[in-house]
């Protein structure tokens, strides 16, 4: 098993909705975020492009943030998901310094967060909650060895692109173009 | 006549913890410890529904609960066709709404002290709503009940209407007709015989062609219609969007006509041109259906698409293929008509030319275009009938605005300005959830009407600016904390919804039907109000229609029965349409009438001076209007606007990035606080663009209170639109200043 | 023109608008770290060699501050955690891949072998020391006969330490600046010459003092040769590491880091040494000031810098 998802970049619009519902949905304290939107526009008026990514952690499969955590809270759960155990992190920051995504932040309880993935939700059989609230559905969540998940299905149809592919991660957020 | 001088009080006396709001407020609204992995509990267990009252979407959700019956989120309601199970941000963040320390704790009392200088006190129910019962029969007896009025926008109208209309006054106004879609209704009752109310029967989901007038979907975050875009972005639906910024939804547009600011209906008529001289039009349907065709024909004669290039600043080519490109997705084509369209006075019009283009080609009454919506009745718990008021509003206009079908806002600011020519004027107001202070274009005669007040009473949840005029401030609890009357809305086919309260009340507010029924009782009325409890009212409307208010908090949504057997016309199908003639009317007898041009004409709008700026503004799709700012939620994700300015702009001024500046405007008016500026390209170099509802005066707002600035401060002049009253606002300029002429002393 | 912004308000402490999750701790915890291994380093080295009494500064003297230097890094580090309760778990596991785990443990072992250095050797300072318990006395007696093994396991340590201190960094290849394998080499060399430094000014023995000034010249040299090629390097490099070289070629970081770290933390003390071993009369703690404050400096901008600097997306 491995989680992934796709996020249409068509198709979102950059409402922030996977924000706020990964804030209520995960109790991410005010101030903080697990998951956040860039806008990229090019060009010069009126000869321009947008384009709108929803981002987050993206549950590298070759994941520094693991690798250089000292003592073992970020790790690797089924299906790829990479977490962070609360009470063992000590907060040392190598992992944050490591991402070469900034998908995580200090919370403040000590501890570092950042996305699950949900994984309270997908054990349960549910989509994410950013997923699952996105009003252009745009999202995918799935199984990527399924390959009759919706996510297979999407990146078999559809071109599309990781982010920083040269820091060699790996990611597991795909982004449609 | 004794002139109460309404200064505005910065509701300083609510209770002291609210000065202590920002520090608490990060233990109180994260109720709980932050989350260990794996520990949320199963929310679902624990659910009421809803229905949101952030915007006037009004999507149908579920508020959770943990164990301990704190709120933690709200989600949509599955069954619900406005949202199908997902809200927007600004839905999903309401909880913040809920826990927002500023909110309002108790009703306020405006007293005067000893050294005439006036504040605010506390007060119980009893005294506030005895102190406006017996105002209220003052006034009665002094001026006639029908100099009074409630100005309202959201469910708690249902229950101050009832109480003012028993009251013996008509007016009953909304910010949503005359400052938003006001244009739109009376331009396609016009053309079919029909408004489109809310939600707007536009059958996206199934169009090929989506054609977006300023519509700025995507930022505009009405819920069902942003989704069923994306679904027809997913279909490989065309969408053409003509805005002079490059708004979300251009982005994601094969065609965007960066049109000049003012000069739509230019494009609107050589669009026409195109469609009908290259016999594209829906001729089957025309010839069945609509009214002047020949009359159209003749007239749209001069506008070539060469004619609107010089006006529109688009290239011919352009409106030739896009012009093109509907009349091959026809009739599955929507010309959007929009929804806040009150911009440049001849916004009637300028909504005429987009429906006569859609009954061109064929859209109205078709797959793809325009479906036939359906909404059901539910029998309202009985009650006396209301009393004939003596005059109402439209009085006051002399003759004019004849066609308006609602009243306005604006309007009853005027009738409540004291001038020789009106012999009754509005005296009391009654001011139900709207901040008419960022709300009503032109603040001068917004605060010239209320200071002719002899009464006014203002039902917020929140120390919005309004509340800082009031005689009486009444804190409503929040949409999440108290029942409401069932949202009954048309769509595909009509459903009602519940919404129940999910928690107590906090602090000392009440819900907006018990105000009302309290008030009535204390002003004689309470006949009106017959119910025991509101439960009961409920459930008595609800067994008319075969449910009751067992099934509808278990369920939420109910999906009711179409009246109408068909969403779209049958082919061929004989239809009477509620015009004068009976038919589509391309040409408008009705317009015509009342001395209007029955067809829509292009007139040139002022262009901004040298220096000077188009104001344009829109909405940030987290934010609505000036009643989110403050939400603790939604202000994580934007606590401020900025001003975009084009880079060759900027350039000239000297601007960076991240800059403050002050706006001025073409009358001199100043903004009260410095915006920063971001400078981009998807900006006209000829138009400055911010998001509404920023700027706040009230320091009480402790969020937001300073933060960005305020579009409706710089919105002094005002294009009324003769046809309706609608309050055009995009005839404003600014320009930039560095600093204000009291720096500069100082 | 492009424009790039994050439009959901994203304001993460310490994350946004740029990374500063690492403060004074950290670069103070790496300077100390990398100056008490380039001590004991020497110390153990020289006693390897046979060469106690000739090098009683570096064998014998200068080792007497390290136990405090590591304490006192460990405390930096231990303020720098943000969940501090859960320190301990640090030592629940020896994840090899990760710098910090292995950092950890080797200051574990560290600290206390270099006190037990600076107990064999505290006759050195306090002639009239005496253990006053028997156990502790028969415990020095049995260092002191086996110090060249304990010297051994000392200087693998050191190493270990000092390499450590370099390659904190350059583990992290997120960072582009520190993205580099010129950074661990760079660290090291930049601990060795504050120790060298730091055993000048402890050393009583001319010849010493200036068998160590003449290394610390040639190590300083090896740190110039270094940076040169870390810029060359960068500068060959993707557009991301030729911006995070910018940083210090115009950007933000260039004065601190041209004037503080290369000219008064490494040419000017060297030349200041070289005029010593010329014998002109230099008081020796100025070059060795110097020194320490070039060596930290480097650490604490090149720590700064380095969040700084990010993959471009
Ligand atoms: N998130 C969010 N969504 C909302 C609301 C909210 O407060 N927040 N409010 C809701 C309500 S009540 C309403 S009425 C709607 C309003 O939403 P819309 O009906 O979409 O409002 P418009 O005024 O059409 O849209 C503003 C757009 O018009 C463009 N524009 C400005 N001048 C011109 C012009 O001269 N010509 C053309 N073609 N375009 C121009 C602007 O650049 C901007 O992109 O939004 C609804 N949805
Ligand atoms: N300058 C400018 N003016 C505009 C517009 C614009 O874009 N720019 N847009 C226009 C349009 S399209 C519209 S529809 C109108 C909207 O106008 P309004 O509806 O007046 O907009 P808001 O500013 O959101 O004010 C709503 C008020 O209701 C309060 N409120 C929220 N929930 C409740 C509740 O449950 N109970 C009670 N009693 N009060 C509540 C809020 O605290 C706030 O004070 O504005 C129009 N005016
Ligand atoms: S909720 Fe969906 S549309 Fe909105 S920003 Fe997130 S991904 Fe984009
Ligand atoms: S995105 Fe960052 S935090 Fe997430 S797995 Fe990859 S490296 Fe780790
Ligand atoms: S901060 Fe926590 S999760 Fe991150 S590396 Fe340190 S111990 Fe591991
Ligand atoms: S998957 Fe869950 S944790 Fe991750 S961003 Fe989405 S809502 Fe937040
Ligand atoms: S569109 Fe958004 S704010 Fe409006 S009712 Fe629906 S969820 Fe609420
Ligand atoms: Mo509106």
């Amino acid at each position: 098993m491995r989680y992934a998802m796709a996020i249409d970049t068509k198709k979102c619009v950059g409402c922030s909705d996977c924000v706020v519902a990964c804030q209520t949905e995960n109790n991410v304290p005010i101030g903080h975020c697990r998951d956040w939107i860039v806008e990229i526009t090019d060009g010069t008026y009126p000869e321009l492009e947008i384009e709108i990514r929803s981002e987050r952690c993206n549950h590298c499969e070759n994941s520094p943030c693991v690798r250089c955590c000292p003592t073992g809270a970020s790790h690797y759960e089924d299906g790829g998901i990479v977490v962070v155990t609360p009470n063992k992190c000590i907060g040392c920051g190598a992992c944050i310094t490591s991402c070469p995504y900034d998908a995580r932040y200090p919370h403040p309880d000590g501890y570092v967060d950042k996305c699950t993935f949900c994984m309270h939700r997908v054990k349960k059989g549910q989509q994410p909650a950013c997923v699952s609230v996105c009003p252009t559905k745009c999202m995918y969540f799935g199984d990527l060895d399924d390959a009759n998940s919706e996510v297979s299905q999407i990146l078999k149809k559809r071109k599309y692109k990781t982010l920083i592919p040269e820091a060699g991660t790996k990611p597991h957020v795909f982004y449609l173009i | 006549m004794s002139k109460t001088r309404r200064d505005f009080i910065k509701i300083s006396s609510l209770s002291a913890a609210g000065i202590f709001a920002g520090a608490k407020y990060l233990q109180s609204a994260i109720p709980g410890n932050a989350t260990k992995l794996g520990e949320i509990g199963n929310l679902n267990l624990n659910r009421t529904p809803t229905y949101c009252e952030v915007c006037f979407w009004k999507c149908a959700g579920w508020v959770h609960k943990n164990e301990d019956g704190t709120i933690k989120k709200i989600t949509g309601n599955d069954d619900d066709p406005n949202c199908n199970g997902r809200l927007c941000p600004r839905g999903t963040g309401g909880i913040g709404m809920y826990y927002d320390e500023d909110r309002l704790k108790t009703p306020l009392m405006r007293v005067t002290g000893k050294d005439g200088k006036q504040t605010y006190r506390e007060a119980s129910w009893d005294e506030a709503l005895d102190f406006i019962a017996k105002r209220m029969k003052e006034i009665k007896e002094k001026h006639g009940a029908e100099c009074t009025a409630l100005l309202t926008h959201g469910s708690g109208g249902h229950y101050f209407g009832s109480l003012i209309k028993a009251f013996g006054s008509g007016n009953v106004a909304a910010p949503s007709y005359a400052q938003c879609r006001g244009p739109r209704e009376v331009a396609f009752l016009a053309t079919f015989g029909e408004g489109l109310n809310s939600p707007e029967p536009t059958d996206i989901r199934d169009t090929r062609c989506l054609v977006l007038i300023g519509s700025h979907l995507g930022e505009n975050m009405h819920n069902g219609q942003v989704q069923e875009m994306s679904d027809a972005i997913d279909k490989g639906a065309t969408i053409i969007t003509v805005d002079p910024r490059f708004s979300t939804v251009a982005s994601k547009s094969k065609f965007w006509l960066p049109i000049k600011p003012a000069t739509d209906i230019a494009l609107l008529l050589s669009w026409m041109h195109e469609i009908i001289n290259n016999g594209w039009y829906d001729k089957k349907y025309i010839e069945k259906y609509a009214y002047g065709f020949e009359e159209l024909k003749d007239y749209i004669q001069p506008f070539t698409p060469e004619w609107a290039y010089g006006i529109t600043t688009i290239k011919p080519d352009q409106i030739r293929e896009t012009a093109r490109e509907m009349a091959n997705a026809a009739p599955a084509v929507i010309i959007h008509p929009g929804r806040h369209v009150t911009w440049y006075g001849d916004d009637t019009q300028r909504v005429r030319a987009m429906a006569i283009l859609n009954a061109l080609l064929g859209s109205w009454g078709r797959r793809g275009g325009f479906y036939i919506p359906d909404i059901t009745s539910v029998p309202k718990y009985p009650h006396p009938h209301f009393p004939e008021p003596a005059r109402d509003w439209r009085d006051a206009m002399g003759g004019k605005y004849k066609l308006a079908d609602l009243a306005l806002a604006s309007g009853v600011c005027d009738a409540t300005i004291p001038t020789p020519d009106l012999d009754c004027h509005i005296k009391a107001w009654i001011v139900n959830g709207t901040n008419l202070i960022m709300t009503l274009p032109d603040q001068r005669k917004t605060l010239d009407a209320i200071n002719s007040l002899e009464l006014m009473v203002v039902i917020d949840t929140m120390p919005a600016e309004i509340t800082g005029y009031a005689d009486v401030v009444l804190p409503e609890c929040t949409y999440l904390e108290r029942w409401d009357d069932l949202r009954i809305l048309q769509g595909r086919f009509p459903t009602i919804s519940l919404r129940m309260p999910a928690a107590q009340p906090k602090y000392n507010s009440k819900p907006g039907y018990w105000i009302a029924k309290e008030l009535a009782k204390k002003m004689g009325l309470g006949e009106y109000f017959a119910w025991n409890t509101f439960e009961e009212k409920l459930d008595w409307e609800l067994k008319q229609v075969n449910s009751s208010l067992e099934e509808m908090k278990k369920i939420g949504v109910k999906k009711l029965t179409r009246e109408y057997d068909d969403i779209y016309f049958n082919d061929g199908e004989d239809i009477e349409f509620n015009t004068n003639t009976g038919k589509i009317e391309l040409y408008s007898t009705a317009l015509e009438e009342e001395g209007f041009d029955p067809m829509p004409r292009y007139t040139p709008h002022q262009e901004p001076p040298e220096g000077f700026y188009h104001l344009n503004y829109g909405r940030a799709p987290m934010h609505t209007f000036s009643r989110t700012t403050n939400n603790p939620n939604l202000a994580d994700l934007m606590d401020e606007n900025v001003v975009w300015v084009n880079p060759k702009v900027a350039k000239e001024w000297g601007l960076e990035n991240g800059q403050e500046v002050y706006l001025e405007n073409q009358d001199g008016i100043i903004s009260d606080f410095k915006i920063k500026v971001r400078v981009t390209e998807r900006i006209r170099f000829d138009s400055v663009y911010m998001i509404h509802g920023f700027g706040h005066t009230n320091k009480k707002l402790t969020r937001t209170y300073g933060k960005g600035a305020s579009d409706s401060q710089l919105i002094t002049r005002v294009l009324t639109d003769p046809i309706m009253g609608g309050t055009g606002m995009r005839g404003n300029f600014v320009t930039f200043r560095f600093e204000k002429e009291s720096e500069a002393q100082s | 023109m492009r424009e790039e912004i994050i439009t959901s308000g994203r304001m993460n402490p310490h994350i946004d608008p740029h990374l500063a999750i690492w403060h004074w701790h950290i670069p103070l915890y790496l300077f100390l770290g990398g100056l008490a291994a380039g001590i004991m380093f020497f110390a153990s080295l020289y006693t390897i060699l046979g060469k106690e009494n000739k090098f009683r500064g570096a064998v014998k003297r200068a080792p007497i501050i390290v136990p405090f230097l590591l304490i006192i890094g460990l405390t930096a580090l231990f303020f720098d955690l943000k969940h501090k309760l859960y320190f301990w778990q640090l030592y629940t596991i020896i994840r090899i891949q990760s710098p910090m785990s292995w950092g950890a443990w080797t200051l574990m072992a560290i600290t206390p072998l270099s006190m037990v250095w600076v107990a064999i050797n505290i006759k050195e300072f306090f002639p009239k020391w005496d253990w006053k318990f028997f156990i502790l006395k028969e415990l020095d007696k049995f260092f002191t006969k086996y110090r060249v093994y304990l010297a051994w396991v000392i200087l693998y340590f050191s190493v270990i330490l000092g390499i450590y201190t370099g390659i904190l960094f350059s583990a992290f290849n997120a960072r582009p600046l520190w993205n580099t394998s010129i950074l661990g080499p760079l660290f090291l060399t930049s601990g060795l010459s504050a120790a060298a430094a730091v055993i000048i000014l402890f050393s009583k023995r001319q010849k010493e003092r200036i068998n160590f000034a003449k290394i610390d010249i040639m190590l300083i040299g090896i740190e110039l040769f270094l940076i040169i090629h870390m810029f060359m390097g960068f500068l060959a490099s993707t557009q991301v590491q030729i911006e995070a070289a910018q940083l210090f070629l115009g950007g933000p970081y260039t004065a601190p880091f041209w004037i503080f770290v290369v000219i008064i933390g490494m040419i000017l003390p060297a030349i200041l040494e070289f005029l010593e071993l010329r014998k002109f009369h230099i008081p020796a703690i100025i070059p060795v000031i110097l020194v320490l404050f070039g060596s930290l400096m480097l650490r604490f901008i090149i720590s700064y810098a380095g969040q700084l600097s990010r993959w471009l997306y």
